[in-house]
């Protein structure tokens, strides 16, 4: 039988992400957009979403106030997965899938470093899934930013975990018959303490989002919708048009009624008996039990069946913060253990600790 | 003291083998570390299976432990064994093969019960039927007497009683080969000291052992195998593995840098992870991933970070980790991979041993992707090759591959403990500013200029103010480190990857050849080397020459293997699998070695090397 043992409460004190990142004094000038741009020529094709998301975090970086030096990013493979390469921070443009897994060696033998994982539909559910949900069970301090554009863009075209059931590709021709990840509810799934999601074309919401999610002390997960104009134009066309953004977008703003429609045409989610939910006009809700969106609720189930509104078709698309609760982070933990045992043997091992190391129990003398 | 007579011996070859769930291993370790404890060199070979829990009293479920121990030194865990202990039925027909007539076989008679003779196949009983006439055989009823000895633990099951039955055969052997037991009651105390019933329990088996032996007629005398002459020092008996891990520990002591373990469990490389998991006081960092594809990429990341980032496993964890040890070969970034070798292909023998990885860590990846390879050759050589492989990769800026495998993994022997002063200093200089002007005359950082000595590219890890740069498994250019596509860049990149490998310094390979007359050299590498000294030993007690090596770096080989392999008549290469080093040596340096080669998941024996080495002098007389 396995015994387990209380591990203590979380060391940090803090439930700040970027607490132990050094910041810039106060009295330095706040950087700016350029400060983050390299001086690599970026390469997506013209009109990609990627091109909006890039300009969103090169803008949104200064506001946190952090040393550039101090900033990693850490990417995959895949169109999305070139952006380390435009940003004047640390970056890695890694292997397919695997960021996660770098992202967590990194991040937890450096708890002075923000890092950022960069990631595509493909790498991140598909070749990358495993290290993905393992990341967000474990809770390692990362901004894990998901692009996702339902398609394969790099190896031009082929259907993704994303796509929708369907989808004609140059490897679906008949339309694909996979069933489709909801990256969101994934994460939820996984464990994860912040999922988040946001349109690359509204930018404040993503920018809000993202400083949530740099500021969360854990792992954080942003689904961000990207459209790839040369192989799935206008996947997310039902959402950026004006004229029916609003009947579809559900604003998720915590502690508020979910609410869907314009002023004069809103919606409000509200229970049926039967366990689940429906959107009704805001005339009608009487006494109806109506849906107030908690990020912060301990229990993900709300939060997942938010997540679930979303179909197909995108008929009600959630956007905002899902979940955002206070975990103990893996990072932290395993250096408090380490922490722990050092502090507790007299500080750093000198040559004579190393030395009862290797003599070990158990020595006999010859000589 | 005993009032039986003494004889001397030279050396003994111990087996103990009997049930998975009898304790073998347990009672082999203790036996070892009271011969250890005496000053005898020593040799040990655990053999168990893959099975947690095989059928009990099964042959498949059979688990052995076998310890050579001497006056002099010894080079392998030895042949045959002289003494044979069978706890059941399944123990004795698995090993009496291996067991020379007139040798020594003590049985427990309490499990030669018509059930169990049945379940491995015997119809009459061995201990009856006069198939064990020429062994000298000791049947004892190890059970029921251990449970006698117990009478009076009331608040023990029969079950639990039984279960010290393992004592008390170490106590009779302890008896029989004048061992001294103050380390094992030592060790039971720290073991069962939080209960008081089963370590009195386990201590009167022990005892009970003892004094059976002292008591009956039908053992008339103990053996006295007097302590080796060794080189003065102080010693401790480590396995492979735990060599391996102390090794690492010391490394990134030198190295100033702290160790990161990414890791997924295997046989037989998980003992790694367990030792370094509770090495936190030495600032060790151990996460368990969520598969070896991880291990590699945390450690990987770690090593991004500026620390000594190692990830541990077996062949088919290896098999994993390629696209990640090619990207640390693109990135150019110090990573130690471990590989404890095991028999393949597939799951292959989990718990045995085999040398089948090496053109799998040398080429097991797509494009051209040079890196360094070392072997280490002995249980206790583990510990240097260890901190070799962190020079390495941490002075080149490269992944190393370290290959160990089962057998010296499990196996053990003394060591002499080395002083923290004598172990190498490692020098690691992280970048801390520009290392170039761009045409405007003002400083800049180029991740991949080169130092002109080592070839390797600056380490320059994240939080550096003014360093800030991309790398990626994308073709980099020379010097820059940008993104290129471009055909005479990607050859010089190749090329001074490569130049960058064959360029690592390691020493020449030393030649063992006493009489200097040798006309044949038998080369091996890895755990080959103990069956290997001791093969040539016995040719040349016969009075023929023989000259031997061991290559500890395969990748790059020593500058002088060419000359000395063109040095003799005939080259022969001992090898756990079908010829890979012998491959090698020969696409290499066109020299027609002739390869010896077993793949039975044991290592090679002494006598069968022998054998081999002198039908090789033959073919050259
Ligand atoms: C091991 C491996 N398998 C396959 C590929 C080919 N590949 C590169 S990117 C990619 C899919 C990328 O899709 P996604 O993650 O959605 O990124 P996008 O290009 O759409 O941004 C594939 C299959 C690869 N680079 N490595
Ligand atoms: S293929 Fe699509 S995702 Fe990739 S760069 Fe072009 S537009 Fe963007
Ligand atoms: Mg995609």
């Amino acid at each position: 039988m396995t015994t387990t043992t209380d591990l203590g409460m979380p060391t940090t004190g803090t439930p700040d992400g970027l607490a132990h990142v050094p910041h810039l004094p106060q009295d330095e000038p706040k950087q700016t957009k350029r400060d983050f741009t390299s001086d690599q020529e970026v390469r997506w094709c013209p009109g990609c979403g990627d091109y909006v998301i890039l300009a969103a975090v090169q803008s949104f970086l200064p506001d946190l106030g952090l040393r550039r030096e101090n900033i990693v990013f850490v990417s995959g493979i895949g169109c999305s997965s070139r952006f380390p390469y435009y940003l004047d921070t640390y970056g890695m443009h890694s292997i397919h899938g695997r960021a996660p897994a770098i992202a967590t060696g990194l991040a937890t033998s450096r708890p002075d470093l923000s890092v950022w994982v960069v990631t595509g539909d493909g790498d991140a559910l598909s070749i990358g899934g495993n290290h993905l949900i393992h990341a967000l069970r474990r809770n390692v301090n990362m901004t894990i930013l998901l692009f996702n554009n339902q398609i394969y863009g790099l190896t031009k075209g082929q259907y993704s975990p994303t796509s929708r059931p369907g989808t004609v590709t140059k490897s679906s021709p008949l339309g694909s018959v996979d069933a489709p990840f909801n990256p969101v509810s994934l994460a939820l799934g996984a464990e994860a303490t912040f999922v988040g999601r946001a349109m690359e074309s509204d930018r404040d919401e993503l920018k809000s989002v993202l400083r949530a999610a740099a500021e969360h002390r854990g792992a954080a997960l942003v689904e961000i919708y990207q459209n790839c104009p040369i192989f799935n134009d206008g996947a997310f066309e039902a959402l950026k048009d004006r004229t029916q953004q609003a009947a579809r977008i559900v604003r998720l703003h915590s502690g508020e009624a979910v609410t869907v429609g314009t002023e004069e045409d809103r919606r409000v989610l509200v229970r049926t008996t039967g366990g689940g939910s429906e959107f009704v006009p805001e005339a009608e809700v009487g006494a109806r039990d109506v849906v107030v969106h908690d990020a912060h609720a301990d229990d993900p189930s709300a939060a997942f069946a938010l997540s679930r509104l979303d179909t197909p078709e995108m008929s009600h698309v959630p956007m905002g913060i899902f979940r955002q609760v206070e975990r103990p982070t893996y990072d932290d933990q395993v250096r408090a253990q380490v922490d722990a045992a050092v502090d507790t043997a007299g500080g750093p091992a000198t040559d004579d600790d190393l030395q009862a190391l290797l003599r070990g129990k158990d020595t006999w003398t010859v000589g | 003291m005993t009032s039986k007579t003494a004889q001397t011996l030279d050396r003994v070859v111990i087996r103990f083998a009997g049930d998975s769930g009898d304790g073998m291993q347990l009672t082999g370790d203790r036996f070892t570390s009271e011969t250890a404890a005496l000053g005898n060199d020593l040799s040990t070979l655990p053999n168990f299976p893959a099975e947690i829990r095989a059928p009990q009293g099964t042959l498949p479920g059979v688990s052995s432990f076998q310890l050579h121990f001497a006056d002099h030194d010894v080079l392998t865990p030895g042949d045959a064994p002289d003494v044979l202990v069978a706890m059941n039925p399944a123990a004795l027909k698995a090993n009496i093969g291996d067991v020379p007539r007139g040798a020594t076989v003590i049985v427990n008679t309490d499990e030669f019960t018509k059930r169990n003779l049945g379940k491995v196949g015997y119809e009459t009983s061995p201990l009856e039927d006069g198939s064990l006439e020429s062994w000298h055989v000791h049947p004892v009823a190890l059970t029921s007497i251990t449970v006698e000895a117990l009478a009076e633990f009331s608040g023990l099951s029969r079950k639990e009683k039984e279960r010290a039955k393992n004592m008390f055969a170490l106590g009779l052997l302890s008896w029989m080969y004048t061992r001294p037991t103050t380390g094992t009651e030592q060790f039971l105390k720290s073991k069962f000291g939080a209960r008081p019933e089963i370590l009195e329990a386990n201590l009167t088996a022990l005892h009970a052992g003892w004094n059976y032996g002292e008591t009956t007629e039908d053992f008339a005398s103990t053996y006295v195998v007097a302590p080796a002459p060794m080189p003065p020092g102080t010693y401790r008996n480590v396995t492979g593995n735990t060599a391996l891990a102390l090794g690492l520990v010391s490394a990134s002591h030198r190295a100033g840098r702290p160790l990161v373990l990414g890791s997924y469990p295997i046989t037989p490389a998980s003992d790694i992870l367990h030792a370094l998991s509770s090495m936190k006081r030495h600032g060790v960092t151990t996460i368990q991933a969520e598969d070896e594809i991880a291990g590699a990429g945390i450690a990987l990341g770690a090593a991004y970070g500026g620390a000594v980032g190692v990830t541990t496993t077996s062949g088919p964890g290896i098999a994993l980790k390629a696209e990640t040890i090619g990207l640390a070969v693109a990135l150019e970034l110090p990573l130690v991979v471990v590989d404890i070798q095991r028999g393949g292909p597939s799951t292959g023998l989990p718990t045995k041993t085999e040398q089948a990885d090496l053109l799998q860590v040398m080429y097991g990846r797509n494009g051209e992707s040079p890196l360094p390879v070392i072997a280490a050759q002995t249980p206790a050589d583990c510990f240097d090759a260890a901190l070799d492989a962190v020079r390495i990769a941490t002075t080149y800026r490269t992944p190393v591959v370290l290959l160990s495998d089962g057998y010296l993994a499990n196996g053990s022997e003394p060591w002499s403990v080395p002083s923290v002063d004598d172990l190498p200093q490692m020098h690691v200089d992280l970048a801390s500013e520009p290392n170039m002007t761009d045409d405007n005359g003002e400083p800049v950082f180029r991740p991949y200029l080169r130092d002109p000595e080592t070839l390797a590219r600056p380490w320059a890890v994240p939080g550096t103010a003014g360093l800030e740069h991309r790398i990626g498994g994308i073709e980099k250019a020379d010097v820059t480190g940008d993104i290129s596509y471009d055909p005479d860049n990607h050859e010089k990149m190749v090329r001074l990857r490569q130049a960058k490998v064959d360029g690592v310094t390691v020493p020449d390979v030393e030649v063992d050849d006493p009489t200097g007359d040798a006309r044949i050299l038998v080369l091996g590498w890895g755990s080959t080397y103990g069956p290997i000294a001791a093969a040539t030993r016995v040719v040349r007690n016969a009075g023929q020459p023989v000259a031997r090596a061991h290559v500890r770096h395969i990748n790059p080989f020593p500058a002088n293997l060419g000359d000395v392999l063109r040095r003799y008549d005939r080259v022969l290469v001992p090898e756990m699998n079908t010829g890979q080093l012998a491959m090698l040596l020969r696409s290499k340096y066109l020299v027609d070695v002739r390869s010896h080669t077993a793949i039975r998941g044991l290592p090679f024996t002494t006598v069968e090397l022998a054998g081999a080495i002198t039908t090789t002098l033959q073919e050259v007389q």
